[in-house]
C-alpha cells in the first residue's frame, strides 16, 4: 500500500486549511461583531471603546469570513421588482421637445408654425402649418439625432424621425431603446443601492435579474413594506411653473398641464405646466435643515446645468409661484422672490424632523428613473429564522450522531475511519461555503443533512468492496488496495451524475433553492475527497503501524 | 460483531416476479398520473401567485373565527390551515393563503395591512412571522423554469449515462427517474401536500439520488458482464443486484436516518420538502432494482465489447463467447 509522503502532507494540509476557514463559523456572534468593528474602523468612523473591544473578540490574523445566512434563516425582506423601462421613453420625448421646437424654429420660413400633438406613450408628434415642407422639417429634426453609445448599436442613431399625414413622428430607435433600458436599470440599481445603504443594514443583496428586473434582499429589516418605503417606488422630485390654484379636484387643467394635490393643505390643488423646469436628477446634494422660522426643512443644491436652468427660470419669473413636486404631490409652492443664481435652495413645508431627514435621504439618493412594479415580496421575521436555525441545527446533530453510531456498528474500526472523514467533511463544507461567500438557507441545511447521509455512500462502496476482495485476494493489504481501486468507478459515476443535477439546480433555481444546490454540490466534492483520500490515509497509517495479518471490515 | 442489515452472501432471485413488480410500477405510475389530473397538485404561491401569511398567536387558534374575520375583506378564496407540529404541540401557528389579486404585481400593502388589522382585532397577541407574496407573472415563469430544470436534469443524465455505458442503461436509468418523479407527483396529489419551489429542488435531488443508486448497480453489471461471459444476462444482472445489495441498503438507511431526523426535528417549514426526499429515497432505491434493471433485462445488452453489436434485444444470443 504505497502512499507517497507528498500526498499525505497534501491531504493533511487541505483538511487543516478547510478547518481553519470553517472555524469562524463556530464563533459566529463573536466573529460577526469583530467584522462589524473592523468595517467601521476601516470606514474611518471614530473608534469607540466598544469597537476596540469587539475587534479584540477575534484575532486579526485568523480568517474571519463567515457563511452568510439567507433571509429564511436571518429574517428580513425580499423583493423582486420589474422596472417600467417604457416610462423613460415618454420622459425622453418630453425632454427632446424643446430641442425639436428650436430646430424647427430655425427653418420657420419654410415649415411655418409648429405645434406638438397630444400623444399617448413614447412618440412625439409635431404638426407644422406648411405640410408641403415636411421633408425639410424631417431633415431638420434628424440633425438632432446622435449616435447610440452601446456595443450592439454601433452605427445607429438614437432617434427615428418619419413623416406621416403631415406630421413629424419622432421615436427612439430600437438600438437606443435597448441602450436606454440598460441605463435605466443601472441607474435604478445604483439608486436602490444608495438608499438601502443609507439605512445601514448588513449585507444587502441588490442584483439585476434578466432584462428589466431587480432583486433586493435585505436581512434584518422589519418587512417588505418598510423596504419598499425606503426604495420609494416613485420618489421623483420636479420643479414646475404654477398656472393656477383650485379647490376643485375635477378641474380640467387644460392641455399639457397637470392637476396635482397639495401635500399639506387639504382640498387644495395646483395646476402646473407638465414639463418641469428642473428635475431631481440634477440635484447634487440635499441636507435636512431648518428654515428661518426654525421649522424643519431641506436644503438642496443643483449641478451646473440644473443651476443654470433654475437660475434662468427664477430670473425670468420673479413674482410668480413655483411648485416643488415630490411623487405627484405639491410639497410647497413658494413665490419666487429674486433671481437664484447659485443653484441652491430650501424646501419648506410642514415636515417633522424625521420627515425632513427622510426626504433629504430620498433626494440625495436621486429619483428612480422609472416606476418599479413589485412582482414578488417576502418578509421573514427574525424569530422564525432563529427557529429554523435551531431546528436545523438540532436535526443535523441528531442525524450526524445516528449516522456515526450506525457506521461504527456496521464497519467497526473502518466505520470509525469513515466517521472521522465525515466530521472532516462537515468542516470542509463550512470552510468552502465561507471561502466562496455562499449563502446558507434552510433548504441548504437540508442539503447538508442529506450530504451527511449520502457522504458515507462512497465509504460504504469501498468497504463493501474490500469485504468482497477479502474473500478472494491475497492478504488484507491487497484487498484494501483493490477495494479502493475497484470502487472508484462507481463512486465517480454516481457522484458526477448527482453533481450534474446540483449544477442544473443552481443554474435554474433562485433564492433558497440555489442555497440547496450550493451545499449539495459542495457536499459532493468534499465527501468524495474525504471518503477516498482521508479514509485511505487513515487506513494506511493504521496498517503501517499495526501490520495486521487479517482484517475485519 | 458487526451490525448487518443484509447477510454477507445473498442469492435472492430479484427477477422471479419481474413482470409483476414491473407491472406494479407501471400501474403506480398510471395511478399517479390519474391522481394528478383528478385531484391536482396543491400548488403553493410560488406557482400560482397569491399571498401566504404565517400567524403566530398566544392563544389556541380557531380557524373558523379567523375565517369570519377575513370574510368581509372580499379577498376571494382564502384558505386557512393550522400548522401542526408534533414537536411543538402548543405553538398556535396558522398559514393563511390568499389568491392572487388582479394584475401582475404581488399583493398590495393595503391588503396585507387590512388582513393584519382584522386578525389583530380578533386576537391582540397575534404576530406575523412571515408574509410572502408572489405576482402571477413571476409564478408563471417559475413554473416554466421548474419544468425546464427537471427536464434538463433528466436529459443531462441520459446523456452522461449513455456516454459512460450503453444506450440500454441510459434508457433504464431514465425510466427509473421518470418513475420516481411521477410517483412523487402522485403522492403529492394524493396527500395534497403543498407543492412549491422547494419541492422542485427535492424532485431534482430525488433524480440525483435515484441515479446515484442506479449507477452503482449498473457499474457492477458492467463489470460482471465482462467477467461472466458465459452466464445468461438475467443471471448476471441478478448477481450484480445481490452483490451490491448490502451497499444499497446501507446507503439508503444512512440517508433515511438523516432525513427522518430532519423530518421530525427540522420544523414545519421544510417538512414537505423533507417528506418528498424521504419518499424519493424509498422509491429511488426500489426503482434502481425493479425498474432500471428490469428494463435492461427487457432490452438486452451487448455482451462482448470487442465485437460488433448483432445481438441487441436478444437476451439469449451470446453463448458464443
Amino acid at each position: 500500500m504505497h502512499f507517497s509522503l507528498f500526498r499525505r502532507v497534501l491531504i493533511v494540509a487541505i483538511c487543516l486549511v478547510g478547518l481553519v476557514f470553517a472555524l469562524p463559523n463556530v464563533f459566529y456572534d463573536r466573529v460577526e461583531r469583530h467584522n462589524d468593528a473592523v468595517k467601521s474602523i476601516e470606514a474611518g468612523l471614530p473608534v469607540t471603546p466598544e469597537m476596540t473591544a469587539d475587534r479584540a473578540l477575534w484575532p486579526d490574523w485568523m480568517p474571519a469570513t463567515l457563511v452568510n445566512l439567507g433571509l429564511d434563516l436571518r429574517g428580513g425582506a425580499h423583493l423582486l421588482g420589474e422596472v417600467r423601462v417604457d416610462d423613460v421613453y415618454a420622459a425622453r420625448m418630453d425632454a427632446i421637445w424643446p430641442e425639436v421646437r428650436d430646430a424647427l424654429r430655425d427653418v420657420r420660413s419654410e415649415v411655418g408654425t409648429v405645434r406638438r400633438q397630444e400623444t399617448e406613450g413614447d412618440t412625439l408628434r409635431v404638426r407644422i402649418s406648411k405640410p408641403e415642407a415636411i421633408q425639410t422639417a424631417v431633415a431638420a429634426v434628424r440633425k438632432l439625432a446622435q449616435p447610440v453609445t452601446s456595443l450592439t448599436g454601433v452605427g445607429e442613431t438614437d432617434l427615428e424621425v418619419t413623416a406621416r399625414n403631415g406630421e413629424i413622428i419622432v421615436a427612439l430607435s430600437e438600438a437606443e431603446r435597448a441602450a436606454t433600458d440598460d441605463r435605466t436599470l443601472q441607474q435604478s440599481l445604483e439608486i436602490i443601492r444608495r438608499r438601502v445603504d443609507e439605512v445601514g443594514t448588513r449585507e444587502p443583496t441588490i442584483q439585476r435579474q434578466g432584462a428589466d428586473r431587480i432583486l433586493i434582499q435585505v436581512p434584518g429589516i422589519g418587512s417588505a413594506e418598510e423596504l419598499k418605503a425606503i426604495i420609494g417606488t416613485t420618489a421623483q422630485l420636479t420643479f414646475h411653473p404654477v398656472v393656477g390654484r383650485t379647490q376643485d379636484p375635477e378641474a380640467n387643467p387644460g392641455g399639457r398641464n397637470l392637476l396635482l394635490p397639495s401635500l399639506d393643505e387639504q382640498g387644495v390643488y395646483y395646476i402646473l405646466e407638465s414639463t418641469p423646469v428642473v428635475t431631481g436628477e440634477e440635484l447634487t446634494d440635499a441636507q435636512p435643515a431648518f428654515d428661518q422660522n426654525g421649522r424643519p426643512a431641506v436644503n438642496f443644491r443643483f449641478n451646473p446645468t440644473g443651476a443654470r436652468k433654475f437660475g434662468d427660470y427664477t430670473a425670468a419669473n420673479i413674482g410668480s409661484p413655483f411648485a416643488i413636486v415630490l411623487d405627484n404631490e405639491v410639497i410647497s409652492a413658494p413665490v419666487i422672490q429674486s433671481h437664484i443664481p447659485g443653484g441652491s435652495g430650501i424646501i419648506t413645508g410642514s415636515f417633522s424632523v424625521e420627515e425632513s431627514t427622510h426626504l433629504a435621504v430620498l433626494l440625495r439618493a436621486g429619483a428612480l428613473p422609472a416606476k418599479i412594479d413589485f412582482l414578488e415580496e417576502r418578509t421573514i421575521g427574525p424569530e422564525l429564522g432563529q427557529d429554523s436555525i435551531d431546528a436545523g441545527a438540532m436535526a443535523s446533530l441528531v442525524a450526524f450522531v445516528l449516522v456515526l453510531v450506525f457506521m461504527a456498528l456496521s464497519y467497526g474500526l473502518f466505520g470509525i475511519f469513515a466517521n472521522i472523514a465525515l466530521m472532516l467533511n462537515i468542516g470542509l463544507i463550512f470552510g468552502l461555503l465561507s471561502v466562496i461567500g455562499a449563502t446558507l438557507t434552510l433548504p441548504g441545511i437540508a442539503g447538508i443533512v442529506l450530504t451527511i447521509g449520502m457522504a458515507v455512500d462512497a465509504n460504504v462502496l469501498i468497504f463493501e468492496r474490500i469485504r468482497e476482495e477479502l474473500k478472494t485476494a491475497r492478504g488484507p493489504s491487497r484487498a484494501i488496495e483493490l477495494g479502493y481501486e475497484r470502487a472508484l468507478s462507481a463512486i465517480l459515476d454516481a457522484n458526477i451524475t448527482t453533481f450534474i443535477t446540483a449544477v442544473i439546480l443552481f443554474a435554474m433555481g433562485s433564492g433558497p433553492v440555489r442555497g440547496f444546490a450550493v451545499t449539495l454540490g459542495i457536499g459532493i466534492i468534499t465527501s468524495v475527497f474525504t471518503a477516498i483520500y482521508v479514509t485511505r490515509l487513515l487506513v494506511v497509517l493504521w496498517f503501517e503501524r499495526r501490520r495486521p495479518k487479517t482484517i475485519e471490515v | 460483531m458487526r451490525l448487518k442489515l443484509v447477510p454477507s452472501e445473498t442469492d435472492w432471485n430479484f427477477f422471479r416476479f419481474w413482470k409483476v413488480t414491473f407491472g406494479a410500477s407501471v400501474l403506480a405510475m398510471i395511478l399517479s398520473v390519474i391522481l394528478f389530473f383528478v385531484m391536482g397538485l396543491n400548488f403553493g404561491i410560488d406557482f400560482r401567485g397569491g399571498t401566504t401569511i404565517r400567524t403566530h398567536a398566544e392563544q389556541s387558534v380557531d380557524v373558523g373565527a379567523y375565517r369570519d374575520a377575513l370574510q368581509p375583506l372580499n379577498l376571494g378564496d382564502i384558505s386557512i390551515t393550522e400548522v401542526f407540529d408534533p414537536t411543538k404541540p402548543d405553538q398556535n401557528v396558522t398559514q393563511i393563503r390568499i389568491e392572487a389579486q388582479d394584475g401582475d404585481e404581488s399583493v398590495t400593502a393595503e391588503t396585507i395591512s387590512r388582513i393584519e388589522e382584522a386578525l389583530t382585532a380578533l386576537d391582540p397577541s397575534i404576530t406575523f412571522p412571515s408574509v410572502e407574496s408572489v405576482g402571477p407573472k413571476v409564478s408563471g415563469e417559475l413554473v416554466q423554469s421548474a419544468v425546464l430544470a427537471v427536464l434538463l436534469a433528466i436529459g443531462a443524465v441520459l446523456f452522461y449515462i449513455w456516454l459512460r455505458f450503453e444506450w440500454q442503461f441510459s434508457v433504464g436509468a431514465v425510466a427509473a427517474l421518470v418513475h420516481d418523479v411521477t410517483l412523487t407527483i402522485g403522492i403529492f396529489s394524493l396527500l395534497q401536500i403543498k407543492f412549491d419551489l422547494a419541492i422542485i429542488a427535492a424532485l431534482l435531488t430525488i433524480v440525483g439520488y435515484s441515479l446515484n443508486d442506479t449507477v452503482v448497480v449498473f457499474d457492477r453489471m458492467r463489470e460482471n458482464l465482462r467477467k461472466y461471459k458465459k452466464r445468461s444476462l438475467r443471471e448476471v444482472l441478478n448477481l450484480s443486484v445481490n452483490e451490491t445489495l448490502s451497499r444499497t441498503v446501507m446507503t439508503s438507511v444512512t440517508t433515511l436516518i438523516a432525513l427522518i431526523s430532519l423530518f421530525v426535528l427540522g420544523g414545519d417549514v421544510i417538512r414537505g420538502f423533507v417528506f418528498a426526499m424521504i419518499w424519493g429515497v424509498i422509491v429511488g432505491t426500489y426503482s434502481s432494482v425493479f425498474v432500471a434493471t428490469a428494463i435492461l433485462l427487457y432490452l438486452g445488452v451487448k455482451r462482448d465489447w470487442s465485437k460488433p453489436d448483432n445481438t441487441a434485444g436478444n437476451q439469449f444470443a451470446d453463448i458464443d463467447a
